[in-house]
């Protein structure tokens, strides 16, 4: 039995997209630029499929542009958001201290360029009020990019609270929503948002391929240059099938949100209440504005990738924040901005569900996680300092 | 998969020789909680030959195998012998770990000769320093 709980890092395909993906490879081969009739069938397809997208997040369907995922989406909305600001002397940019590397990276990038980027802090819960943009934001102030919902500890921003502040201030509001489509209900016009990032594989779409939503008035510039695809904004001609199949997949997700969000949110409150009771044990961000799927902890005195390794081994596929899982020598940016300590960051593990998961499921983790933990405890020469008393416990 | 190779994912999931021995006769620490990665080396000695030997580590599955594997690869050995293992000896004997693992055979060897050091500095053992590696100051992780 194998156990999937890392739905943040990517989701199995619905069979909805996968069905509504295949004709576009078997038979719907066109090239939607072409003039013929094979070509405009995939035209046609790619329409259908902007509509749906833009009906989800209540947009009109010329503010959807398809890109490759959140990660291209992030880049091209921020520096091309940067970059219009620049023009009328703006060169402020406010943020988070939690964002995707997709965004922080971008931002870096952009500060080299000579741009000031502000992160704020997001406390000890990891989030940020609408009161901390407003204080941040500048007359120099050209874009605030704020995630929807924080990929590793579950988090979910106050987005429409922010979006507000922003279009009161009319600066640029770009949102990282990539862990949030499909899974909580958003409204483009009613949150205030003018620039969205989504990706398909993170709600049961095919991966390669995510949209970006830019509202009317809002000037988006191109990241690649080519063709006149995605009305000159996205050069390269478009991944039908995936575009389909994130159409479908989104749509299908939209559908049934909120019965989904009751029973993954049921099974991630089982999850996180059974793991509280490990000792020495700590949830990781926002307990009441959570995503349905999120459950992450930090279990002191024990390294983060060891305990994925046995969890494995028992047929449980999690994630974790340390650092030796990343390859780099620090864990977790986002650990250490709501204040986790290296060694109790480096301890961290993170279970993200979806509606396919099931009760059984959750069993299996309460079983083995508690077991993994102890054992790893046994061998490790900071526990038996923190139970000794010669090491502080943190949590 | 395979980060690892199989003989790291043995010793990973039946490490040899964990624990700690009481009285031990010499006892090394090495690395650091902010880096994730403690080992300690338990030594029990009779006649210039490790009698024994144990283990416990705070880390990754590399960190952990690297351990393990170095207990079996010093024990019943003499103190010169189980000072001749390298970093490279335990990534060999291990069938190698990624590049990004490396530092763990290289705390490995580093806890032995902690251990050892130990071990020399409790008994009055006179031994040329320059043979033993500061350990770690904590500061900064190691890069590989």
């Amino acid at each position: 039995m194998t156990v999937y709980a890392d739905n943040a890092a990517t989701t199995k395909m619905s069979r909805t997209a996968i069905d509504a993906m295949l004709p576009y490879m078997e038979s719907i081969y066109g090239n939607p630029s072409s003039l013929h009739s094979v070509g405009q069938v995939a035209a046609e397809a790619l329409c259908e499929a902007r509509r749906t997208v833009a009906e989800v997040l209540n947009a009109s369907p010329k503010e959807i542009y398809f890109t490759s995922g959140g990660s291209e989406s992030d880049n091209q909305a921020i520096r091309s958001a940067a970059l219009s600001g620049k023009k009328q002397g703006k060169t402020h940019i406010v943020s988070t201290r939690f964002e995707h590397h997709a965004v922080l990276h971008t931002l870096k990038k952009l500060e080299s360029e000579g741009f000031e980027v502000e992160l704020l802090d997001v406390g000890p819960i990891g989030t940020v009020t609408a009161e901390q943009v407003k204080r941040a934001i500048r007359p120099e102030t050209c874009l605030v990019t704020a995630m929807f919902a924080n990929n590793e500890i579950g988090s979910v921003l106050p987005i429409e609270e922010i979006g507000k502040v922003c279009r009161e201030r009319g600066v640029v509001f770009h949102t990282d929503a990539v862990q949030a489509a499909g899974h909580l209900h958003i409204d483009v016009k009613a949150m205030n948002i003018d620039m969205l990032s989504l990706s398909a594989h993170k709600f049961h779409g095919p991966k390669g391929v995510g949209a970006l939503y830019v509202r009317t008035g809002v000037k988006l510039l191109g990241l690649i240059e080519g063709g006149d695809q995605e009305r000159g904004k996205r050069a390269g001609t478009e991944n039908i099938p995936g575009i389909v199949g994130m159409a479908a997949a989104l749509k299908e997700a939209a559908d049934h949100i909120d019965e989904n969000a009751a029973k993954v949110s049921a099974l991630r409150d089982r999850l996180i209440e059974g793991l509280s009771r490990i000792p020495h044990s700590a949830l990781n961000g926002d307990p009441a504005n959570r995503l349905p799927g999120n459950v992450s902890f930090c279990f002191e005195g024990i390294e983060g990738e060891s305990l994925l390794l046995l969890l494995d081994a028992k047929g449980i596929c999690a994630s974790s924040g340390s650092a030796c899982t990343s390859g780099s020598l620090d864990p977790s940016h986002v650990l250490l901005a709501i204040g986790r300590p290296h060694e109790v960051a480096h301890g961290s593990l993170r279970l993200t569900l979806s509606a396919e998961n099931t009760d059984e499921d959750i069993d299996l983790i309460l079983r083995e996680t508690p077991a993994v933990v102890e054992r790893l405890r046994d061998m490790s020469p900071v526990w038996k300092d923190l139970v000794k008393g010669r090491r502080q416990f943190v949590l | 998969m395979a980060l690892y190779t199989e003989t790291v994912m043995d010793h990973f999931m039946n490490p040899r020789n964990v624990g700690s021995i009481e009285n031990a006769e010499g006892v090394g620490e090495v690395g650091n909680a902010k880096c994730g990665d403690i080992m300690k080396l338990y030594l029990k000695i009779g006649d210039g030959v490790i009698t024994d030997v144990r283990f416990e580590t705070f880390g990754c599955g590399s960190a952990i195998a690297s351990t393990s594997m170095a207990t079996e690869m010093i024990k019943g050995k003499t103190i010169e012998e189980a000072l001749a293992v390298t970093n490279k000896d335990v990534v060999d004997a291990l069938g190698g770990l990624p590049a990004h693992k490396l530092h763990c055979s290289v705390l490995a060897e580093e806890s032995i000769r902690a251990a050892i050091k130990d071990y020399y500095d409790r008994n009055g053992i006179e031994y040329d320093h320059s043979r033993f590696r500061e350990a770690e100051d904590g500061e900064s992780c190691p890069m590989v």
